[in-house]
């Protein structure tokens, strides 16, 4: 009977992302009739040059946005660890916050913070400008790897955490017993014991930032994502090539994420 | 407080020193009011039970710790407010601490490669040898640590230390973890050790027979203070007060009243009315009537025979019933019930006619004044 309904679960859960890895290798032109199997949506995919702008911005956003997230976390969460007391819970709070607050809202609130401040700033600017043609501050690239960035910091920041609660204190003293200096035991110790956490941060920061759809769509303003770019697709049908770039996309994703879990689960390993 | 003070004439040949250190944790004083001096190139243990401050004492020296008040001094160098990576002292920690993401050859030789300036790396791998070869591990340095058992691990542990040729080397329980038989050879191993590169060893440990089967001296710690220093036949023989007695080998206790003193020992009355006298310990201290005190007799000293063959000439006999007897191999421990002096513990010898005793039997305990010690509470 359990098992039954967890076979149900599971049905449910995987048949329409089995159907459209099924149908990504479909050889008609009709999303929903199956009449061969072909590559020829991927050969039509990789051709085509809309999509490939888009992933090309998701990429660059995705990697600008990890590399921040991963390096303003990794710091955070060292510098949080000497934080004692009521400050320490309410930083542990927020951050929290941060990771359970939806998309959606994260979107919307850092839409209005953003245009906010370009209307203040651009007016300063104009007004500081020498020159006849003022440059002005607007949605792009820089405000989707800005919105990212510090939701995935907040995903840095528990995994970082999570890895330095499990380190061997002991570790770091004993490095300084052997006559490392604190800049050496940061480099030699610390930090390769937390290098699984800190990559792991990096991978999920980045698969994050790539699949991400809800937030991007608020602050990208003209920009392409990938995500946005399949979303203004769909909407003038589905088409196997459509299949073909998801299913790209989550095979992509679904390595990275594994990477993280295998890396994060090797880094418990006993040190004894 | 009863270590040996400092010899002002010969400052040069202590390697570590301790004058009047306190070490405070909120409301916990781990250290309090500690001073000794440890000979260049001895082997020295703090002994005493868990929470009394020897982990403490050893993280001042290692300068993990930072004390509150008072001097310490390595190799006649002050080191207060010297950070740990200055010092020239190496620890063995309680649970090793071997660096994880390191092989077994890396981990001997992070030391070396601290150096300024930092030596060749042959350099470093010839002595990562040596090291090796000295606690006997050589045909490991390329594993990771993780694969060793816990003894290699102590080994590898004490070859990264020993590596750096410190003036002393610290050693935080370090066969705690080891099963008995593997701590039996580790501690004949460890003073050999010792010997060979002549460097000041410090042990903390709470086991009682490990101190004393390895040390040159000891200090036994109680609540943050040392309590006693002292060579391990000075703590054995004349123990400052019960508590040391009751700490370095095994005793029996009957407590008193001080009845009256002499310049040789006191008499105390028990609970139980009876009136024991017995001598003071060399170092121990003196009683004066109204004290509370106890009269110590090693399990050894006291005998046991069958009511009708009570020697004569004994200072102490007591009726008592034998209540179980242990078998150990070359001699037997027989716990008794006597009267007016409650549960006793006696020890004798294989050859000792008491062997053929059954429990239940009614027997006599005695002893003689000269083998019991009269000692202050504390
Ligand atoms: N870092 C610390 N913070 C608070 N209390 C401590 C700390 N280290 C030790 N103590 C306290 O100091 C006392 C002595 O501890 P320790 O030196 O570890 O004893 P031992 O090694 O003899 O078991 C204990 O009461 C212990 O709880
Ligand atoms: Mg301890």
């Amino acid at each position: 009977m359990l098992r039954g309904y967890a076979i149900f679960v599971y049905l449910f859960l995987y048949a329409p992302i089995a159907l459209i890895v099924l149908f990504s290798f479909n050889s008609g032109n009709n999303a929903s009739d199956l009449q061969g199997f072909a590559v020829t949506w991927y050969i039509k995919a990789a051709g085509n040059t809309l999509m490939l702008g888009a992933l090309k911005n998701s990429v660059i956003i995705a990697t600008a946005s990890a590399i921040l997230a991963t390096f303003m976390g990794t710091m955070a969460a060292l510098a949080l660890q000497n934080l004692r007391g009521p400050l320490r819970v309410l930083f542990d709070g927020l951050t929290y916050v941060a990771i359970m607050v939806p998309g959606i809202v994260i979107g919307i609130a850092t839409l209005i913070a953003l245009v906010t401040t370009f209307d203040v700033t651009n007016a300063l600017i104009a007004d500081l400008w020498p020159g006849e043609a003022p440059p002005k501050l607007g949605l792009g690239y820089g405000s989707i790897i800005a919105a990212h960035t510090l939701f995935a910091m907040a995903l840095v920041i528990v995994i970082v955490r999570a890895r330095i609660a499990g380190m061997d204190r002991a570790l770091i003293e004993a490095s300084a017993d052997l006559y490392a200096d604190p800049l050496a035991t940061f480099r030699q110790v610390t930090l390769p014991q937390l290098a699984p956490g800190i990559i792991a941060g990096f991978l999920l920061s980045f698969t994050f930032s790539f699949d991400d759809f809800v937030i991007a769509f608020f602050v990208a303003g003209s920009q392409q994502t990938l995500p946005i770019y399949v979303f203004s697709s769909i909407r003038r049908g589905v088409t196997p090539e459509i299949n073909a770039i998801g299913t790209a996309v989550m095979l992509f994703s679904l390595t990275a994420l594994i990477t993280a879990q295998v890396l994060l689960r090797r880094g418990k390993r006993p040190a004894q | 407080m009863a270590a040996t003070a400092p010899d002002q004439t010969d400052q040069g040949s202590y390697d570590v020193e301790f004058r009047s250190v306190v070490k405070h944790f909120g409301d916990v004083k781990a250290v309090d009011d500690v001073s000794f001096a440890l000979k260049r190139g001895s082997f020295h243990s703090f002994l005493g039970p868990s929470g009394c401050g020897k982990t403490t004492s050893l993280r001042l020296i290692a300068g993990f710790e930072q004390p509150d008040a008072g001097a310490i001094e390595i190799a006649g160098q002050s080191v207060v407010g010297v950070p740990a990576y200055r010092r020239p002292v190496n620890m063995v920690f309680q649970h090793y601490a071997l660096f994880p993401h390191m092989d077994v050859a890396a981990n001997v030789g992070y030391g070396l490669r601290q150096r300024k300036p930092r030596p060749s790396e042959s350099e470093v791998a010839a002595r990562v040898a040596e090291a090796l070869e000295l606690v006997r591990l050589p045909q490991l340095a390329s594993r990771r640590v993780w694969e060793l058992s816990g003894g290699q691990q102590q080994r590898v542990a004490l070859a990264r230390a020993l590596i750096n040729r410190p003036t002393v080397l610290l050693l935080d329980e370090p066969l705690a973890a080891l099963d008995r038989k593997l701590r039996r050879e580790m501690q004949i191993e460890l003073q050999n050790l010792q010997r060979e590169v002549g460097i000041t060893f410090v042990l903390v440990t709470h086991d009682q027979e490990e101190a004393l089967s390895m040390s040159d001296t000891i200090g036994i710690m109680k609540d943050g203070k040392v309590v006693q220093f002292g060579t391990p036949e000075e703590l054995y023989d004349a123990p400052v007060n019960r508590y040391v007695a009751d700490f370095v080998g095994e005793s029996n206790f009957f407590p008193g009243s001080v009845a009256s003193t002499d310049r040789e020992g006191a008499t105390l009355v028990t609970a139980s009315g009876l009136t024991l006298r017995a001598p003071y310990s060399r170092l121990g201290t003196r009683l004066s009537p109204g004290d509370r005190g106890s009269i110590a007799v090693r399990p050894e000293a006291i005998g046991l025979w069958r009511p009708t063959r009570v020697p004569a000439g004994l200072d102490v006999t007591r009726p008592a019933r034998l209540l179980n007897r242990i078998y150990l191999g070359d001699h037997s421990e027989f716990q008794i019930e006597a009267e007016g002096l409650g549960p006793v513990l006696v020890r004798l010898p294989k050859s000792d006619e008491a062997q053929e005793l059954e429990p239940g039997d009614q027997v006599v305990m005695g002893w003689n004044h000269e083998r019991a010690l009269a000692l202050g509470e504390g």
